[in-house]
């Protein structure tokens, strides 16, 4: 227990000492800025999905930024796949633009001949954007990460770990001895530990990513948009509908010890909380990881809303305490979600007694 | 109007998280004092309950920011 919290610790100053350097280099671009500053839009255009990668905004008002693909359907035009460059400033290239006001702001429109927009005939936006960046930079740092490992299992054989196999085996054997086999229990965890490995890991991966806010692919907000949580929770719920066995459903559908007269309102309340439950994860992960950046991003707005050099230090100083708890909430969360998951899943399978 | 409001809401989350996080906290001396020896145990317990009760009220925080 004692080595695993120290290799903690020391993967956390590791961390700490990159994204330290990198909240100075945001800092330094945000104070080219003049003029009047609007914190709110400014933190949420930082955590909102996006187009194009914006690094720097120079002085004379020209804006730094990787343009990443636009790969738009259209029921007109069919489809379609060119750089978001094109559509930078709100220019419009093909008929397609990104609306800057109102309820579709940031979604890209199709405009007609005469220039309106037609709201019920959207095209089927598909693009590469930033947080897709972000999961997909995410998910080869992981494979190449474990793929190296089992690489070198299979030279070596189990025998002392070494390099970042010390780091991470005692994390797996952290989530089989301590969240599949205490909750699912000895006989069925061997099925699941692959989907709780990966969801871990891949969550993980992606809150770290998000902390470090320079350069890309790091700093994208991937656990903190919605859809990402959505699809992670739904593959915990299809998971333990399709592991469910006759006690599980029993559960639902005629709960044992309650009066008949009772299921009518019991079975909706019942198959409410099927749904209720993964919903919960999915907004935990999301909120815990939306407010953690809008919270840093406050800090650092500070400086811009006093407009003083003096304010700076006192911001990145609780800048860097935030950065300390968003590194515990990153490793708590992919925890809780995979503790949570098993929970479920544990619920589904166990026998009835 | 609706973005005071919603201040006013976040304001009303954090006491809830406060009050339970601060049970939480006291509760966990308590235990700490009687069983030292049951330290880290404990300490992970409380971890993962304070983690759950501020992901109930940031549930409240992000309702506040859609408004």
């Amino acid at each position: 227990m004692k080595t695993r919290i120290a290799i903690g610790f020391f993967f956390f100053l590791l961390l700490v000492g990159t994204s330290k350097t990198a909240i100075g280099q945001e800092v330094e671009q945000k104070e080219s800025e003049k003029g009047k500053f609007d914190a709110s839009s400014f933190i949420l255009d930082h955590i909102a999905d996006s187009h194009e990668w914006h690094i720097l905004t120079k002085t004379n008002g020209e804006s730094v930024a990787i343009y990443l693909p636009v790969i738009v359907i259209s029921k007109q035009n069919g489809l379609n796949v060119f750089s978001s460059k094109k559509l930078a400033h709100g220019k419009e290239y093909k008929g397609f633009k990104i609306e800057e006001e109102g309820d579709l702001k940031g979604k890209i429109v199709e405009v007609d001949a005469n220039g309106q927009i037609d709201e019920n005939n959207m095209p089927l936006d598909l693009s590469m954007t930033k947080t897709v960046i972000g999961m997909l930079s995410a998910a080869i740092i992981g494979l190449l990460i474990f793929l190296s490992l089992a690489r070198s299992y299979k030279k070596t054989g189990i025998s002392h770990p070494k390099g970042i196999q010390s780091f991470l085996e005692p994390v797996i054997l952290f989530i089989r001895d301590d969240i599949a086999i205490p909750n699912i229990g000895l006989h069925k965890y061997e099925k699941y530990m692959p989907y709780l490995l990966t969801a871990f890991f891949f969550i993980l991966i992606n809150n770290l990513m998000g902390l470090i806010p320079f350069p890309p692919p790091f700093g994208a907000n991937v656990t903190g948009n919605i859809a990402i949580t959505f699809l992670l929770a739904l593959c915990t719920f299809l998971i333990t509908q399709f592991s469910g066995n006759k006690s599980y459903w029993k559960h639902v559908f005629a709960t044992p010890g309650v009066p008949f007269w009772l299921l009518p309102i019991m079975i909706p309340v019942e198959i409410i909380g099927l749904f209720s439950k993964p919903f919960a994860l999915m907004i935990r992960l999301f909120a815990n990881m939306l407010a953690g950046h809008i919270v840093i991003l406050s800090l650092i707005c500070l400086i811009f809303i006093f407009d003083s050099l003096a304010v700076a230090p006192v911001s990145i100083f609780f800048v860097l305490f935030m950065d300390f708890m968003e590194l515990l909430v990153a490793f708590l969360q992919a925890y809780i979600f995979t503790l949570l998951s098993s929970l479920f899943i544990s619920l589904a399978v166990q026998e009835s007694h | 109007m609706t973005g005071t409001l919603a201040a006013v809401g976040a304001g009303l989350a954090v006491i809830g998280a406060g009050l339970g996080i601060g049970r939480i906290g006291g509760s966990a001396m308590d235990a700490i004092a009687r069983q030292p020896e049951a330290y880290s145990k404990i300490q992970i317990a409380m971890i993962i309950s304070a983690a759950l009760i501020e992901g109930v009220a940031l549930f409240a925080v992000v309702i506040a920011l859609i408004k």
